[in-house]
């Protein structure tokens, strides 16, 4: 590379490095934000749980337990909901979600199931919709990106999941998305949404089980309390899932986005030498020339 | 005994309230409930409507609910709602606004369906929040 070239090139790597750490500054104040929003939506979840699980044992086992609860009776059509970024730039994210998605297809497949998707986020239905478009129903847009992620979009997501199901379309359904750990870890999960998987009653209620434990009356049935609070349940799973998936897009962004800033930095430095070298060389080079030119004379 | 009430308004965005009173009022699916102290353990299905917090003799705060659950302990209720908000920061327009956008969105759904029964609730919780910023 002539001196111009490599002047240039330095150049242009320093402006990419511009970028790529602002767009780290704005990752980590984003990712601070979802991760606030992810642990106000905690108490509620956490809430209705348990009272799915108080209520949940009051008609285990009673004929006429809701279908959102005890399933339908088939497992032949498996909804799958693969929870994506809209935005690329963030590392192995979004490529994980689909990875993780596309064994689960294969898998599921390879028993004879059939398999339908929602796509949340654009890089998941671009990416999926390359080879396995024919399987894909329907498209969320606009949701992941928001500034907060609205309950209500939440509820959008869980009406399209019961609709299906009371409609006869699918028996299972299933949600992947990666859960935050921290900010430079996440896992990728696959939860259940439909029938629901009833959570254990916490550690607190179990202890005291040996005396009678706080026996709620229900105002009115079980039953119809349980007719409400499973949609509604659905509703808030869903809406955790994208609250924890949009707090883990921002961290995997802000971990690729400080090794690009690093690596840019690198590639500055190693060019930045070779320039100097070249240009030294030049200067020798000339420095040379007129010595023996002088000499000739 | 403890004298005072714990009671908690969450919904999946916020925590909505939190406060010690003396009595709470909420709108039970059957009729409305006024929950004390050493109340016996119980799960209510809430419609839309008005939780009435009273402390020392008087309302201290009226919140509206679009219906939701409470669990009632005897220390205290958790309300768990979709949407909740304090009565106070509601205006007599911005509710009829919204009555008259769920009203619309209705009559947009005619065939029957689930999403006829959804536009129809929200029609009922708008309903409820204007006559409740009426009352108010």
């Amino acid at each position: 590379m002539s001196l111009k070239e490599l002047r240039n090139r330095i150049n242009s790597v320093k402006q990419t490095k511009k970028i790529t750490s602002a767009m780290k500054l704005v990752a980590s104040s984003k990712l601070k934000r979802a991760q606030e929003q992810a642990e106000r939506a905690r108490p509620f979840a956490e809430k209705m749980a348990e009272m799915l699980a108080n209520l949940a044992r009051g008609v285990e086992g009673m004929p006429e337990a809701p279908r959102l609860l005890s399933g339908s009776d088939k497992d032949d059509t498996h909804l799958l909901l693969v929870a994506t970024a809209d935005r690329g730039l963030c590392g192995g994210f979004n490529s994980s979600i689909v990875r993780g998605a596309r064994r689960r297809i294969a898998q599921l497949e390879g028993d004879g199931k059939r398999v339908r998707l929602i796509c949340i986020g654009r890089k998941g239905r671009d990416l999926l919709r390359r080879d396995r478009a024919d399987l894909i129903e329907e498209y969320v847009a606009d949701v992941v990106s928001k500034r907060q992620i609205p309950f209500a979009d939440a509820e959008r997501i869980a009406q399209m999941v019961t609709d299906r199901f009371d409609a006869g379309e699918i028996d299972r359904a299933t949600i992947i998305y990666n859960r935050f750990k921290s900010a430079i870890s996440s896992e990728l999960t696959f939860r259940q949404l439909v029938p629901v998987e009833v959570p254990p009653l916490p550690a607190a209620a179990a202890e005291v089980s040996n005396e009678p434990g706080p026996l709620y009356d229900f105002e009115p049935g079980e039953e119809r309390i349980l007719a409400e609070l499973l949609p509604t349940n659905l509703a808030v799973q869903i809406y955790r899932a994208l609250l924890e998936n949009a707090a883990s897009e921002q961290g995997a962004r802000m971990a690729a986005m400080d090794n690009a800033t690093r690596n840019a930095g690198e590639m500055i430095d190693k060019l930045t030498l070779s320039y100097n070298r070249q240009r030294q060389a030049a200067i020798t080079k000339e420095l040379i020339e007129i010595v023996s030119g002088a000499e000739a004379l | 005994m403890a004298d005072k009430l714990n009671f908690e308004l969450v919904s999946p965005e916020s925590e909505l309230a939190s406060e010690a009173c003396d009595m709470v009022v909420m709108p039970g699916e059957d009729g409305d409930l006024g929950i004390l102290v050493e109340h016996s353990p119980m799960v209510v299905l809430l419609r839309p409507g008005v939780v009435a917090v009273h402390d020392g003799g008087a309302v201290v705060k009226r919140l509206f609910v679009a219906g939701g659950f409470a669990e009632v302990r005897a220390d205290g209720c958790i309300l768990l709602t979709e949407e909740g908000m304090d009565l106070a920061a509601v205006g007599r327009e911005a509710a009829a606004r919204r009555l008259d956008t769920a009203q619309r969105d209705f009559a947009e759904v005619t065939e029957e369906g689930p999403a006829r029964t959804r536009a129809e609730r929200q029609v009922h919780v708008a309903e409820a929040l204007v006559e409740a910023v009426d009352a108010a």
